[in-house]
């Protein structure tokens, strides 16, 4: 459905875009993730064909942007990130000028404000300007747009900003359901969001790919490391560590703080094998008393960190 | 050219939605008014060249101030982003907004056309002249549009725009005056350039083609280049 080859986007002499190749196929939702000024909108804005790549050809449904931009564009919903507007229109002229321009037929026009007033909950916004909208009523404008004349493919670029966690939900919801039988491609920096929606997740670091792959391998990456964390009373760190390290398959045993007479350690366990049953004996031949036993497996986040973080 | 249509039409709404339309309208009315009435029974000719005479002047001011916005808000609050992502090109873009521009300033000079009827009551006017006046007058705003839109193509700041706009309008309409200090090899070639003398030679009366073809020349070049410009942002 999606396919761009060696996308390079250089803003004068800085590149934003490091020769970045994507494959989606319909019906996939991807995220696309990475910290503040990855690269993320300007890889979007290529893909709708409002940025020019340097380097780099996209093809959409075989189609290739440079080629025929109008009918790609015509392709393609847009939510950009701010969604920017025109604050003076009214949401229901704004909208209504939107799918004349995306050359809805005029008959059909009426029922399609409907469709998406509905679906994205603006009905009683319609007759606001969008100047006096707020934050969260803006966004599900930018998203009526992108969905007015029910786009093969919904690229959104930070879809959830700006909205309440009930907004998020629904947003999310929405999402998912167009994505049964649309193409969608997202961005978002909130991880937890990527892993709610989206199917595949792409994560870019100033300018290029670092991961890209399922949902599920990327937790099974995550699922390997796993910390424990322990408090406990009546006892000195420096026992503490020398007990638990000797356990194998432990690679480290680090202090999380001391409050009062309460020890709080963290266990990093790196092997494959589930090790709570042998810390606990452990444990328990020593005088310490146990007051807090918890398994935290590796977060998105974590793995986020590692695979952005700035060497 | 459909698509064009509703950009004209979005454009040529937003100017009415806001209270700038009514602003721009009124002074425009009142200066042009103000002046041409004060001299009016000096002369004591059913005539209305001196309201003509004024216009290129008044026109270099109001029409930048009419096509400030058209691009340049757009590039500030990043809506043109929304613009180009939909399936429209730059050229209708460009000529959509420069239709409405030109729609906004012959609805700024519809309520004129009551001078003349007045004038028709208090003495013999000659129509020809007048009608003819106002094809001129909106060439020349259409010309001065085009100058407009190319300046707010540059910039996202309006107001930048708006002193872009003017200082070229400017020149394209005092570029007579200089004359004098010109060699006379250069003087034709200055003398083509002038808006002006263009103008007023079309609201004699004279209809030629070498003056249709002068402001249908600057419209195209500066829109074409504000068609260049917004094509090199992205």
């Amino acid at each position: 459905m999606i396919n761009a080859e060696g996308l390079t986007k250089f803003y004068g002499t800085q590149c934003a875009v490091d020769n970045i190749s994507l494959n989606i196929e319909r019906g996939e939702i991807v995220g696309l993730l990475g910290p503040n000024g990855a690269g993320k909108t300007t890889t979007l804005r290529m893909l709708t064909g409002f940025l020019m790549p340097s380097s780099g050809s996209i093809r959409i449904k075989d189609i290739d942007i440079d080629e025929n931009p109008l009918k790609v564009k015509g392709l393609i919903g847009y939510l950009s990130e701010a969604a920017p507007l025109y604050n003076e229109m009214l949401a229901f002229d704004y909208l209504r000028f939107v799918a004349e321009i995306r050359g809805i037929e005029k008959g059909r026009i009426d029922s399609r404000l409907k469709h998406v007033a509905d679906l994205c909950g603006i009905n009683e916004a319609m007759h606001k300007p969008i100047g006096t909208l707020s934050k969260g009523y803006k966004q599900r404008v930018g998203l009526a747009h992108a969905m007015i004349d029910d786009p093969e493919i919904l690229i959104l670029d930070e879809p959830t900003s700006g909205l309440d966690p009930n907004q998020i939900v629904e947003i999310r919801d929405i999402i998912r359901e167009i994505g049964k039988e649309k193409t969608v491609i997202l961005s978002t920096h909130i991880l937890t969001e990527a892993e709610a929606t989206c199917d595949r997740i792409i994560i870019i670091n100033r300018g290029k790919i670092v991961a890209d792959e399922g949902i599920d391998t990327l937790k099974g990456r995550m699922g390997k490391e796993f910390l424990i964390n322990i408090s406990l009373k009546n006892a000195l760190f420096d026992n503490v560590r020398e007990v638990l390290s000797s356990i194998s398959g432990v690679t480290g045993v680090t202090l999380g703080g001391v409050d009062q007479d309460l020890l709080k350690v963290s266990i990093h366990c790196g092997s494959d094998r589930d090790l709570r049953e042998e810390i606990y004996k452990e444990i328990k031949k020593q005088t310490w008393i146990l007051m807090e036993f918890y398994h935290e497996a590796q977060t998105l986040e974590k793995v986020f960190r590692d695979l952005t973080r700035e060497n | 050219m459909n698509k064009c249509w509703n950009i004209f039409k979005k454009e040529f709404r937003a100017y009415f939605v806001s209270p700038i339309a009514y602003i721009v309208i009124a002074i425009f009315l009142l200066v042009t008014g103000w002046f041409f009435f004060t001299t009016f029974f000096l002369y004591n000719q059913a005539d209305m060249r001196n309201f003509f005479t004024l216009l290129p002047l008044v026109f270099a001011f109001i029409v930048p101030a009419i096509t400030m916005r058209l691009f340049s808000e757009e590039l500030n609050t990043g809506s043109y982003e929304i613009l180009l992502t939909m399936p429209v090109t730059f050229t209708s873009v460009v000529i959509g907004k420069f239709m409405a521009a030109v729609g906004f300033i012959i609805s700024m000079l519809v309520p004129t056309i009551s001078y003349p009827i007045f004038i028709s009551f208090v003495g013999k006017l000659d129509w020809g002249p007048v009608i003819a006046g106002y094809i001129g007058a909106i060439m020349l705003g259409a010309a001065f549009s085009a100058v407009g839109i190319f300046s707010s193509s540059i910039t996202r700041n309006q107001i930048i725009a708006f002193i872009t706009g003017t200082a070229i309008c400017f020149a394209l309409t005092l570029v007579e005056r200089i004359m004098f200090f010109v060699p006379s090899s250069l003087v034709t070639v200055i003398e083509y350039l002038g808006a002006n003398v263009h103008f007023q030679n079309v609201a004699k009366g004279v209809i030629d083609s070498r003056d249709i073809l002068y402001f249908v020349s600057v419209s195209f070049i500066a829109l074409y280049g504000a068609n260049l410009v917004i094509q090199r942002k992205n």
